[in-house]
């Protein structure tokens, strides 16, 4: 299973599914991050955190751990 | 007939440019009631009969906001008469996103469509028909920056609201998710408004955590609807919020599909794109990010030639409230004759307590015309984006490094600085650290300390800095695991909008609504606390009978100083200094450069003390030991702040429990570090022998060092 944290700058992926609950989880999804879209992984901040994502045609900052939840391919 | 139409949209599509421009200046700035939520009215410039109601930036009506609970509480049981809906074009997938939530209410929707001249200009094109007609709703382009078609948009929405028709709810839902929401709106029917049933069906089946406020279910209706949910969860394999938001976004995929024609060459970056790519590159993002912080803070609070808000601060200080104000003052009450008390109230106790207040005036302007320049171009969700990393490990936000680094200059820009930060949490926390960091005016009580007893040593200035910053850090690590703090849960899921021009008229209001408030404090607060300060300082017993008096010994303030300086004893304040040092602590509320001045009363210099008050060094050096003067240094470093500082927190934090929870916190952190330092500093250096209070610093030594590094038995995830 591979997760949102671990893909690499430039690369375009799509969200299998979303894992956790609650106030997070439903922020991500209000966001536009559900399953079935394509993300594209536009940088990683200077210090190696957060992570900056493209996502329904607009620029989103993600940290790594709340970018586990999501379960991509 | 009085219409009133509530403003609402996502955060950054331009919803606060296009409220200032329908209403002008007739706005009310309040407070939603019991929440730390901006709530602004206003009546349109063209119609006085319409009300319009600015909601707080939303992205959906979620339970898990603050924000979005009271924009959906004044929804449901407010009921508008029409919503007008900005939806940011270049970003429309998501911003209609909240509009299809909108939709479900029951109440007239018109959609304002702003900035298409940006999407024209990238070459896409939108069927606003189309859109209107896959909607269901009136739309109308705008563009709130130049103000074009804003009024057309507000009179589409009055017009709605005179027809009173309500717009329907899309059919967004379908398979067995629409057969569930069905099975949940007839147990609604008849029990609740008609109108509402589209949105609170969706809101139950979602298992909404704050129905209750919206709506009463009878028991066996929950069960009934549990049941349903629970069904159409098994069959889809995820959970009911995850399905709705799913299906949401699936029936926007199509409608987008529908109305919008994407320039398929459009994959090369836009002007915003190429500007993010070097200012938040991984190698260059750093460096800018200083020389910005260094400019704003050079301009408006440095020593430079071009620093304008330190020429106006100095100017007030010196010029306006140093020599202007007080000799139209001295003519004034001449003229008239007034007694020496009242001459000597109003000189010494109003003029000069609130004159030193609002000298700072000019650089708060400046540092706010800067701050809201940064904020409205979209640089400020850059910075969160940069400092996220460190400033999360303790419980701060990246957006609190600018509070940080403004209160080096002054703490009351510092502390209002920190209204960029959206998170309830992270913005509260910010506001009770930002107080530690030394300020301009604390510098002088170094400067004495540091020339008297340390040799002048430059360690001392040094020690001091890191002792504010260890003060942010720890204050930080202990409040994120306190219940307080940890009960809110604030995800750090931001969006980085497309950077643009700033609108001259928000940031020249938002500036002016920051100066107007910190001005109208001086008036009040600053005010009373001056004349208190000053009949205190000014009036005692001399000779057996009450009056005014000259030597500032015999003042109520030194008799007070006498009466509670054994509360300092611990902090290692002994023998004669320890009522000086009192009362010194105390004048240093009106403004921390005063802490030097008393000094140099107490000690009777006669004449003009110079800043770090040298004249004094070897009285000063006399009383205190070098372990006592570090010890209240410390102290005056880290309590309460002054008057003006505490003001803002007041303003800031808008509820008078967090205002004292805050100043409390930061007089309670201020002892028991001075208590420690001086304790076990002592008993390390033989200064002090050991006794109960030794046991007591080890004993919150220990304290303090639990609170550091317990387990946060509230956080979801340590990272």
């Amino acid at each position: 299973m591979r997760t949102l944290n671990e893909c690499k700058p430039k690369e375009t992926i799509t969200v299998v599914r979303l894992h956790g609950s609650g106030a997070l989880k439903r922020r991500i999804m209000d966001m536009g991050i559900t399953k079935g879209v394509e993300i594209h992984v536009r940088k990683v901040a200077p210090l190696g955190d957060p992570m900056e994502l493209n996502v329904r045609g607009y620029e989103l900052s993600l940290r790594k751990g709340d970018a586990e939840m999501i379960e991509v391919a | 007939m009085s219409i009133k139409i509530a403003l609402a949209g996502n955060p950054n599509s331009g919803k606060t440019t296009l409220f200032n421009h329908l209403t002008g200046s007739r706005q009310h700035v309040g407070n939603w009631p019991g929440v730390t939520v901006e709530k602004k009215e206003g009546t349109l410039k063209s119609n006085k009969e319409v009300t319009i109601q600015d909601l707080p930036g939303i992205y959906s009506l979620s339970p898990y906001s603050l924000e979005e609970v009271v924009a959906r509480n004044y929804l449901v049981h407010e009921r508008p008469d029409a919503i007008l809906n900005i939806v940011d074009a270049t970003n429309i997938e998501r911003n209609l996103y909240l509009t299809t939530q909108l939709l479900e209410l029951g109440i007239p929707v018109v959609v304002a469509l702003n900035m298409m001249d940006l999407v024209e200009r990238n070459g896409d094109q939108i069927n606003v028909d189309q859109l209107s007609k896959l909607l269901g709703c009136k739309v109308v382009t705008i563009s709130a920056l130049k103000g074009t078609n804003t009024l057309e948009a507000a009179n589409q929405a009055a017009l709605a609201a005179k027809a009173g028709e309500a717009t329907a709810a899309p059919s967004i839902f379908y398979g067995d998710v629409k057969q569930s929401l069905d099975a949940i709106s007839d147990l609604l029917k008849g029990k609740t408004d008609a109108k509402t049933i589209p949105f609170l069906s969706v809101k139950l089946f979602e298992r909404d955590e704050k129905i209750n406020e919206l709506v009463t279910i009878s028991e066996s209706d929950q069960e009934q609807i549990e049941t349903i949910v629970n069904a159409c969860e098994q069959k889809a394999d995820d959970d009911a919020e995850s399905i709705i938001t799913a299906q949401r976004y699936e029936y926007l995929t199509q409608i987008i599909s529908k109305s919008v024609k994407k320039n398929k060459q459009s994959h090369e970056l836009t002007i915003s794109d190429k500007i993010d790519k070097i200012v938040t590159n991984r190698i260059l993002a750093l460096p800018i990010f200083a020389v910005i912080m260094f400019v704003v803070y050079t301009i408006a609070m440095g020593s430079t030639s071009f620093s304008i808000g330190t020429m106006g601060t100095d100017w007030a200080n010196d010029v306006l409230f140093g020599e202007m104000v007080p000799s139209f003052f001295d003519q004034l009450l001449n003229s008239l004759h007034v007694s020496g008390v009242l001459y000597s109230l109003i000189q010494d106790g109003i003029v000069a307590g609130v004159g030193a207040v609002l000298g700072f005036v000019p650089q708060i302007l400046v540092l706010y015309v800067l701050l809201s320049i940064m904020e409205d171009i979209g640089y400020m969700s850059r910075v969160a984006f940069i400092m996220d990393r460190i400033f999360r490990r303790f419980g701060l936000s990246g957006k609190s490094f600018i509070p940080m680094l403004v209160a080096t200059g002054c703490g009351v820009p510092g502390i209002m600085a920190s209204r960029t930060i959206e998170q309830d949490r992270d913005r509260k926390m910010t506001i009770m650290t930002t107080g530690f960091i030394p300020c301009g005016a604390k510098m002088p009580i170094i400067g004495l300390f540091a020339g008297a007893v340390f040799g002048n040593s430059s360690l001392v200035a040094t020690s001091a800095f890191f002792i504010g910053i260890a003060a942010v850090v720890v204050s930080g690590i202990i409040l994120k695991k306190c219940k307080m703090f940890a009960g809110d849960p604030a995800p750090f899921v931001m969006e980085l909008p497309a950077y643009h021009l700033p609108s001259i008229g928000n940031v020249v209001r938002a500036t002016w609504e920051r100066g107007w408030s910190f001005i109208k404090r001086a008036g009040t607060i600053i005010l009373l606390s001056s004349i208190i300060l000053w009949f205190l300082q000014g009036f005692g017993f001399e000779n057996g009978s009450f009056g005014m008096v000259e030597d500032n010994n015999t003042s109520l303030l030194a008799s007070i100083g006498r009466s509670i300086a054994w509360i300092f004893y611990p902090l290692g304040w002994l023998g004669d200094m320890a009522w000086k040092a009192t009362v010194a602590t105390i004048t240093g509320l009106i403004a921390k450069e005063e802490v030097v001045n008393t000094f140099g009363v107490l000690y009777q210099y006669g004449g003009e003390l110079s800043e770090t008050g040298n004249e004094i060094w070897t009285q000063v050096a006399a009383d205190f030991t070098p372990l006592a003067a570090y010890s209240f240094m410390i102290f005056n470093l880290l309590c309460a702040p002054c008057f003006a500082a505490m003001g803002a927190i007041k303003r800031e934090m808008n509820n008078g429990k967090w205002t004292i929870f805050a100043i409390g916190y930061m007089c309670v952190f201020a002892y028991v570090s001075a208590l420690i330092i001086y304790q076990i500093g002592g008993l390390v250096s033989g200064e002090v022998t050991f006794n109960v209070f030794t046991v007591v610093a080890f004993v919150l030594l220990i304290a303090v060092l639990y609170l550091l590094f317990r387990k946060n038995k509230f956080s979801r995830q340590e990272h």
